[in-house]
């Protein structure tokens, strides 16, 4: 049977040209950068080079970017490292309850280490006011960290009017971005965030290693020791494979973003449509307006979401019922439920995050798989 | 899809590894799911060294996938955490809260593996579903009903939990296991090269590590923020004499002999647990000895019921380990309350527990003790 993959907010497949440049990397490029001699300083060009790509799909400058083993890692140092760099007494940070646990699980961290944490509503479009973060904001906020696109909504965040609000009360403003680099233009000036988080594998890069842009002048306590690499912010051997990959997939996203965005807004939306059309009791969570163009996130009234990804699974379609990294878990989706969704439709939903390798044809057999599944999970659970 | 699937319910332990193993090298699709149905990681402080033989751990679905890889079926951890905690767990903690020693085993069967799990199957497409459970279903054309009979290895027989099953769950279950003993399972699982061919038995009460059923009760209601209103109470003899005191009824049962707390000449066995007014009545062997209970929710099996005023003849068991002893069942007020009258009286029958019928291998059906 053929698998076809709709689970692109998971992770991606690596992109052959990506993996071209990992693997010769891999196999040619084995010095230790920190190394003085001829092969540390290949190992050196090729971490700068990543850089300077990664730097500039970004619109940022090399010196800021600090290479980690992935988007969690780049959270995890922003928010505690931030955090932890503050000398003074009191101390607050603002975050919204839809965040990655990613975020929300360093903030607990540091509620336990006596920081208050504010952590705002959003409203049922997946969408945080920038009023709210003005309310929230108090003379002891030394951060607030919001998200660019959530991971199961894609929805994305008005991040240029809460970093103008957070930067004149005179905080950092940090930006969980994994979910949207590549899939919408992203520009530190424009953006004016202090500290923006990346991963590769999200971006056809493989898995472990990430970014997290830091702007000059923004203090950050490491959160771990051993060297000095990173300008002292992140020690420990450089993944030069890894990073080499990210680079050229950074490089890449930047050279195919329109392409890419058009094509897959407009897959998207054929899936949504056809389904909004011809399956009833069906919905899209979150605003339709403002996604990134990949993600749809959808209920199905009376489905049992974990039910239906395995019967999808079976007829090879590969989807899921929120982040990866949560299903399994007893309580429904966290995003579903803060933007309102009862626990019956939050269990009944389910993400299709599209990608390069998506064809028409591909999202024809997977809008077919849908109507016959929900069909026959709606039939069976009439005496259930 | 092509032919139907058959889904399999796969614990990660060797008997339901076996399951899935037999049926595919019987040509048979086959799709394995295992329950996810309680976290480890709530209640830390029942943690055990090793964490072996506990349900759901992550051992067991690891193992668990590594036999559907190895035989090259399609895999998923479903999670029931939520309805488990509904339907077996609160159910357990309140029925010991109320003096009596339930087994969440049999509920476990009723509303989960037979119930969610063929739900699931449902969803997949699998018509039938198979486990790892000693037992046998059979189709009687003459009286038009599934039969459930004792496996044929009578020491792994798991009839007695499976009481509660109706109709249209045999209908669809598969116990490929029933006319096997365990050690030819575990030479089909050796002969198999299964990763698990010799993994240790799980033990009795998944989610109660060790078996101290108080201490995880005493967690669970700690975490629930649940105070139990009165902890504490007499201990007393049949005849009246108060003998000591002890911390709540809910660390009793009947039968129980350890743990009284009493120092007397002649053993001591707990005789009756009272939650009302917190009192543990005490005696000794012979006190324990009863002829006669009713069984409550009886569910029917093999046979549609005793008739009002009817009686059947049957052998009874009161609990897992206990020998079926013969007895007459008397139809009461409705056909699922019975009248159980033993010829000889029985130890410690026990509120709570299940009360099974059998007729020699058939199981004609079983309620609660009340």
């Amino acid at each position: 049977m053929q698998h076809f993959y709709f689970d692109h907010n998971a992770t991606t497949p690596v992109d052959p040209e990506v993996l071209e440049t990992a693997v010769s990397c891999l196999g040619q490029v084995y010095g230790n950068a920190s190394s003085i001699h001829h092969f540390g300083q290949a190992a050196k060009q090729r971490l700068e080079a990543a850089r300077r790509q990664v730097a500039a799909l970004i619109n940022a400058s090399a010196a800021q970017i600090v290479f980690t083993s992935g988007g969690t890692e780049a959270d995890n140092l922003a928010i505690l490292g931030v955090t932890r760099a503050s000398a003074a007494a009191h101390k607050h940070v603002i975050t919204c309850a839809i965040e990655h646990p990613a975020v929300i699980s360093p903030a607990k961290q540091l509620a336990g280490e006596g920081v208050e944490i504010t952590c705002l509503r959003v409203a049922s479009s997946g969408v945080v006011s920038p009023d709210d973060i003005r309310r929230a904001l108090r003379p002891d906020t030394v951060l607030v960290s919001i998200m660019h696109a959530n991971n199961e909504l894609g929805t994305l965040q008005p991040i240029a009017e809460i970093a103008q609000i957070v930067h004149q009360a005179g905080v950092a403003l940090h930006v969980d971005g994994v979910q949207a680099l590549g899939k919408v233009p992203v520009d530190m000036e424009a953006l004016g965030v202090d500290l923006y988080s990346m991963s590769g594998h999200k971006l056809y890069a493989p898995k472990g290693v990430g970014a997290l842009y830091v702007r000059k002048g923004t203090r950050l306590a490491p959160i771990s020791y051993g060297g000095h690499h990173e300008r002292d912010r992140r020690p420990g051997t450089e993944n030069v494979p890894g990073i080499a990959a990210f680079g050229a997939a950074a490089e890449l996203a930047g050279r195919r973003m329109t392409e890419d965005s058009e094509r897959l807004a407009t897959l998207r939306d054929r899936l949504e449509n056809a389904v909004l059309d011809h399956v009833p009791g069906t919905g899209v969570n979150g605003s339709r307006w403002n996604r990134v163009p990949n993600t749809s996130n959808l209920y199905f009234d009376g489905i049992d979401g974990e039910a239906m990804v395995i019967a999808l699974d079976l007829r090879g379609f590969a989807v899921s019922t929120g982040a990866a990294c949560s299903s399994g878990a007893l309580s429904p989706s966290h995003v579903l439920k803060a933007i309102g969704l009862t626990d019956e439709r939050a269990r009944a939903s389910m993400r299709f995050s599209l990608g390069r390798a998506n064809t028409t044809a591909q999202v024809d057999a997977l809008i077919e798989a849908i109507g016959a599944s929900v069909a026959h999970l709606r039939r069976i659970s009439v005496h259930a | 899809m092509p032919e139907q699937p058959i889904a399999v319910a796969m614990s990660g332990g060797v008997d339901s590894s076996a399951v899935a193993a037999m049926l595919v090298r019987q040509g048979r699709t086959v799709v394995g799911m295992t329950m996810q149905l309680w976290n480890q990681r709530r209640l830390p402080e029942l943690a055990v060294e090793g964490g072996a033989g506990r349900c759901c751990s992550l051992d067991d679905v690891y193992d668990a996938r590594r036999v559907a890889e190895q035989i090259g079926i399609p895999y998923y951890v479903v999670n029931f955490e939520r309805q488990f905690e509904e339907q077996v767990i609160k159910p357990f903690v309140d029925e010991y809260l109320a003096g009596r020693t339930p087994i969440p085993c049999t509920l476990c069967n009723n509303y989960i593996k037979f119930d969610r799990f063929l739900e699931m199957a449902d969803s997949v497409g699998a018509h039938y579903m198979a486990t790892g459970h000693y037992a046998r279903v059979r189709f009687d054309a003459a009286a038009g009903r599934y039969q459930l009979l004792r496996a044929v290895d009578e020491s792994k027989d798991q009839t007695y939990f499976l009481f509660g099953l109706t109709q249209a769950q045999l209908a669809r279950t598969l116990f490929p296991l029933g006319g096997l003993n365990k050690p030819e399972v575990r030479d089909i699982a050796r002969s198999m090269d299964l990763a698990v061919a010799s993994k240790g038995d799980s033990q009795e009460i998944c989610f109660v590590p060790n078996g101290d059923y108080a201490a995880f009760m005493d967690a669970y209601l700690a975490e629930k923020g649940v105070t139990v209103e009165r902890t504490s109470g007499e201990i007393v003899t049949t005849e009246g004499r108060t003998l000591g005191r002890h911390e709540g009824v809910h660390h009793f049962t009947v039968g129980q002999r350890k743990g009284l707390g009493i120092a007397t000449g002649e053993p001591l066995y707990v005789i009756a647990t009272d939650p009302s007014s917190q009192r543990v009545t005490v005696g000794g062997n012979d006190d324990l000895l009863c002829s006669r209970f009713v069984a409550k929710e009886v569910n029917w099996i093999s046979t549609a019921g005793v008739a009002t005023g009817a009686t059947l003849r049957a052998q009874v068991k009161i609990r897992n380990k206990h020998a079926a002893a013969p007895a007459t069942l008397c139809a009461t007020t409705g056909a699922d309350r019975v009248e159980v009258r033993f010829d000889d009286a029985q130890r410690a029958i026990t509120p709570g527990q299940g009360a099974v019928f059998y007729d020699a291998d058939i199981v004609l059906g079983g309620g609660w003790i009340e």
